[in-house]
Formats: C-alpha cells, sequence, structure tokens
C-alpha cells in the first residue's frame, strides 16, 4: 500500500525526509530537554522521582554510589517514555491520515479531510470550518508561544556563554531575526528554503551529537544507551498505567504536560509530514516516522542526558549541570552547562545556540506553511503573500506576548487543546482503518 | 521568426486565458510555428486535478482543444512541483530553455495597487527568449 497510488515515487530523499520530520516537530525540544531531562529525572529532590525511584544524592549532596545506577536506569527509561513511541506515534496517526486521504482518497490536504469516512460532506460545511480553524489556531499560537518562550532561552543562553544582557530588547531581536530567517525561508520554498535549512540543521546536531557521544566516552555511554533501551521496554508499561503510583509529581506535571504538548503540535506537525511524505509506502512511513525516530530520540537523550549525569556523578560538587538543574532551577542554561563540562565548550555552546535558533526557524517556516495551506482550504499554490503574512503574523504575536505579557498563559491554553484533541484523533484512529479498508488490494 | 512557442497555463482559471491563447495561436500561425502549453501543478489535489497524472492528461486534452479550435501544431507539458507557489517562476524559466522555445506568449491581469512581483514580470525579467504579456481584457 502505498501514498499517492501503486505507480508513484517518493518525493524526497530519506536524508532529507528525516530531516523534515525532526526539524519540524521535535528538534527544538531536544535541544532543550536532551539534557535537561534525564539530569533532572536522574537527581531530583523534589519527590516527584519516576515510579518513586532511588534518590543519587543523599540530602546533604554527598553521592550514594549504591543508588546511581538504579536512577540512572530509571531516568533514561522515564526520559525515552516521552519521546520516543508515544509522541512519534501521535504524529504518525495525523500525518498517515491526511498523506492516505490526500494522496490516495484525492481530498483535499487539509485537516478536516481525514474526517471524511466519520462526518461524509459534511466535512465542507462548518463542522469542517471548526475543525480546520482549531488546527489554524493550536499552530499559530503554539509556534507564536513557543518563539516567544524560545527567544527567552536563547537570550539566557548568549547570556550564559557570552554574557549578552538577558532584556526584552534582545528577545525581540532574536524574535525579529528567526522569524526573518523564517521568512526567507518560506519565500524560497519548500526544496529551496524549508528542506535546506532542516539538512543544515540535522548536520549541525549530528555533529554536536558525535562530538559529545565521544567527548564524554563513547564505549561508557553507547554501553548506557543500550541499558536505556531495556529499561525502556521494561518500564513502558509501568509508566503507562495510572495505578499503584505515588509519583504525582512526575505523572502530572511532566508526563501530561508532554502528552497535552504533543497533541496540540499534532496537527501542525502530522499535515507537514503528510505533505512531504508522498511516494511512500504505509509500512516504510510507520518505520521511518514512528520506529527509527524514536530510536534516534532515545539515542540522543543517552548522549546528552548521559554525557550531564557522567557529569554530576563525577564532580557532585562542581557540576554546573547539578548547579543549574538541580540546586537552582535554571532549565534553559542545562544544555549550556553540560557542554561547559567537556572539551572545546565556546566552540560547541555556539553551536548549541545556533541550533536553538535554527531549530526555531525550521519550526517557524513549515508551520508558516501548513497555516498557509490549512487557511487556503488545501490549496499549496496560494499567493506568496498569504504566507508572507502568516509568517509575519506569528513573529509579530510572539513579541505582543513577550513585552505585553501572557506567553505562558496562552501557551497553556494551547496545550489544554490537547484535551479535546485526544479524541479527535480516535477518532482519526477509526478513519485510518475505515480508509485503509476501502483501498483496492 | 518564431518555431515553437511556449504558452504557461493555470487550468484552474483557463476561461481568462482567452485573449493571450489567441494571441499565442494567431502568432504561431503566422510564422508556422509549434504551441507547447505548459502547466505547473503541485503533488496535491486541486481544484482542477487530484493527482499529477490526472493534470496531465487534462493539460493534454487542453492542448488537443487549442490545436483543433485555432489549426495549430500543440502539444503540452505538465511540470510538477513540491511547492508550485514560489517554484512556478524558475520552472517555467527552465522549461522555456529545456524545450527550445524562442516565445513566451503568457496571460497577465491588470497591474493594481498592491502588486506582489508577478509571475509575468518575473518570467520576463529571468527567461532568455522574448516574453510576451497579454492583459487579460
Amino acid at each position: 500500500m502505498r501514498l499517492g497510488g501503486k505507480e508513484s515515487t517518493p518525493d524526497y530523499s530519506y536524508a532529507g525526509w528525516f530531516a523534515m520530520l525532526f526539524a519540524a516537530g521535535m528538534g527544538i525540544g531536544l535541544m532543550f530537554f536532551g539534557v535537561l531531562e534525564p539530569a533532572y529525572y536522574f537527581a531530583t529532590p523534589w519527590g516527584d522521582e519516576p515510579l518513586g525511584t532511588v534518590r543519587p544524592f543523599a540530602e546533604d549532596g554527598a553521592l550514594i554510589e549504591a543508588n546511581v545506577e538504579e536512577a540512572r536506569r530509571m531516568a533514561l527509561a522515564a526520559t525515552s517514555y516521552h519521546w520516543a513511541l508515544h509522541p512519534w506515534a501521535i504524529y504518525a496517526v495525523v500525518a498517515l491520515a491526511l498523506a492516505l486521504f490526500t494522496y490516495n482518497k484525492g481530498l483535499p490536504l487539509t485537516i478536516r479531510s481525514a474526517f471524511y469516512p466519520i462526518f461524509g460532506d459534511r466535512v465542507w460545511g462548518w463542522w469542517g470550518h471548526v475543525i480546520d480553524t482549531l488546527a489554524v489556531f493550536a499552530t499559530l499560537f503554539g509556534l507564536a508561544t513557543s518563539l516567544g518562550f524560545g527567544a527567552q532561552q536563547a537570550n539566557a543562553g548568549m547570556n550564559y556563554v557570552y554574557g549578552l544582557p538577558n532584556t526584552t530588547t534582545v528577545q525581540v531581536i532574536l524574535i525579529v531575526a528567526i522569524t526573518a530567517i523564517a521568512l526567507i525561508s518560506v519565500l524560497r520554498g519548500l526544496d529551496g528554503g524549508v528542506k535546506v535549512l532542516s539538512e543544515i540543521n540535522m548536520g549541525l546536531a549530528l555533529l554536536l551529537l558525535l562530538f559529545v557521544l565521544f567527548a564524554a566516552g563513547a564505549a561508557s555511554i553507547l554501553t548506557e544507551f543500550g541499558k536505556g533501551l531495556v529499561a525502556y521496554a521494561r518500564e513502558v508499561v509501568p509508566l503507562s498505567t495510572p495505578f499503584g503510583r505515588e509519583d504525582d509529581g512526575y505523572r502530572q506535571d511532566w508526563t501530561a504536560f508532554y502528552w497535552a504538548w504533543w497533541i496540540s503540535w499534532s496537527p501542525f506537525v502530522g499535515m507537514f509530514i503528510a505533505r512531504v511524505s508522498r511516494g511512500r509506502t504505509v509500512r516504510e512511513f510507520i518505520t521511518c516516522v514512528l520506529i527509527i525516530p524514536s530510536l534516534v530520540c532515545i539515542l540522543w537523550m543517552a548522549v546528552f542526558g548521559g554525557a550531564a549525569i557522567n557529569d554530576m556523578i563525577a564532580n557532585p560538587d562542581t557540576s554546573a549541570v547539578k548547579a543549574n538543574v538541580i540546586d537552582a532551577y535554571a532549565p534553559e542554561l542545562s544544555l549550556f552547562a553540560m557542554l561547559e563540562s567537556l572539551p572545546l565548550a565556546a566552540i560547541t555552546s555556539t553551536i548549541g545556540v545556533i541550533l536553538v535558533v535554527v531549530f526555531f526557524v525550521t519550526s517557524s517556516d513549515s508551520g508558516s506553511l501548513v497555516i498557509d495551506t490549512i487557511t487556503a482550504g488545501g490549496k499549496v499554490d496560494a499567493p506568496v503573500p498569504q504566507r508572507v503574512f502568516w509568517c509575519t503574523f506569528e513573529g509579530l504575536v510572539a513579541i505582543a506576548l513577550l513585552i505585553g505579557g501572557g506567553l505562558g498563559a496562552l501557551q497553556a491554553m494551547v496545550i489544554s487543546t490537547g484535551l479535546p484533541f485526544t479524541i479527535v484523533l480516535l477518532l482519526i484512529c477509526y478513519a485510518i482503518i475505515r480508509g485503509l479498508m476501502s483501498e483496492p488490494r | 521568426m518564431y518555431t515553437h512557442i511556449m504558452i504557461p497555463v493555470d487550468l484552474a482559471h483557463a476561461d481568462r486565458l482567452d485573449r493571450a491563447l489567441k494571441t499565442g495561436a494567431d502568432i504561431a500561425r503566422l510564422y508556422g510555428a509549434k504551441v507547447t502549453y505548459v502547466g505547473v501543478t503541485g503533488v496535491q489535489p486541486s481544484k482542477v486535478a487530484h493527482t499529477p497524472e490526472e493534470y496531465a492528461r487534462k493539460l493534454s486534452e487542453f492542448a488537443r482543444g487549442q490545436a483543433s479550435a485555432y489549426g495549430i501544431e500543440a502539444g503540452s507539458k505538465p511540470i510538477t512541483a513540491h511547492d508550485p507557489a514560489v517554484e512556478i517562476d524558475h520552472m517555467l524559466v527552465d522549461t522555456a530553455d529545456e524545450i527550445g522555445a524562442d516565445l513566451i506568449v503568457a496571460g497577465t491581469h491588470d497591474p493594481h495597487a498592491f502588486d506582489w512581483p508577478s509571475h509575468g514580470g518575473k518570467l520576463a525579467s529571468h527567461a532568455h527568449v522574448s516574453v510576451l504579456l497579454v492583459r487579460g481584457h
């Protein structure tokens, strides 16, 4: 079963396709949480240890050797739980539905098309308008709030690394710069802009990954990766059940947040994945959108989190990671704190800042294209000024929220759209089954 | 004078291209030139066609219709783009080179106050052969 019919061929090579999958929906999260989350779970003193696992540090900050192995295992399992199969399954469901109904059933590339098996021709009426409008708002405000917070994070990073002042002015300049690059990217189009930037980004991210892997000791980290996979497989079910647990802090503050976040981003990321996935078979699609990204995410977390945990174990008193994640909670500095523990920190931190900025650009540009397409009713050749408008508007909303306040409130609102969208996702699963069953064998 | 004329057409708005089509066909008859109708489409379903293959069929039918209406020799060349809105301009320029056209006749709309740099304008700036832009009224 091939998306686009038996005769179609893939629009993009594996490299270009993968780069775009990651850059649109997850890249920025990997930069922000790659160090933070494993380090946090490993040593959290606030009682939100995943599944109530042991603590590696005593009250007085002394290392308890006997607990390290178990705390480390659980930290990676608990992080992978949020970044592997679950998010990619959510993205894959939306993307597969849209790709199936667009390329095989000939419906327009817009969110409402996924509901055709359920609502029939009513999707062209106000039911469909409501679905598409919600998707546009979720995408626009999700991107704008991320852009606002992203500017604050990038600013904090630059403050830490270069001593640049941490002010609203610098943050507004960052948003303007990110929006300007995104604008150039959407004006150059999917192939000339979005794809090129995504590939540059993935190349840089891969370099940074390899550097951290070797600088922090490849053998030990790869062993941790192996252990992490096993731990993930063992703990994924206990982590998924709500019963018999006392780790409310983990389950409610982290897991619930992630699920809502992935779900509220799924219309955008799913639709973007669908747009670039024509010509792939469904089997290939599931392997490449679900299995491989999950493995890559676990590897990423094992490397970045592993390096951070190594540093915390080796230097419990002087570790910058411990100082910025556990002793004082400054999440936006966690990545740079970890890089500081490795050689060539000045260079790698600069690459880190560039990656944070460019991952925002690649989310912003693909998001603008998605909004552009949905608001044109599934047309991909809407006039160019329309995409310029959406891209610019996104930046303006971010600036308004940053100066006027309300980033947190609006992000909470966007994330809370995750709840109604969960029901929508279940309907989409049903629609996929109906759609696949009606395909000619 | 001219041996091969390229006429870019937007099948979704073919009804507004009458003057350009007629101008192109008249020049073709005058010089005994061949005409190639070129259309750019995305891979996603559109108003015109559900698939690129269907688009190609429709463009070919369109070319046949023009050939019999004006008594000219005509062919068609569909182009598939990942992002037609921005790729169309350079794709048309490249296609003119590729098929060896020596004149491009394209329909354009009237200029108005808030014009984005137009497809016709870009074509005229970048094409290596003469471009005749024909207003729609």
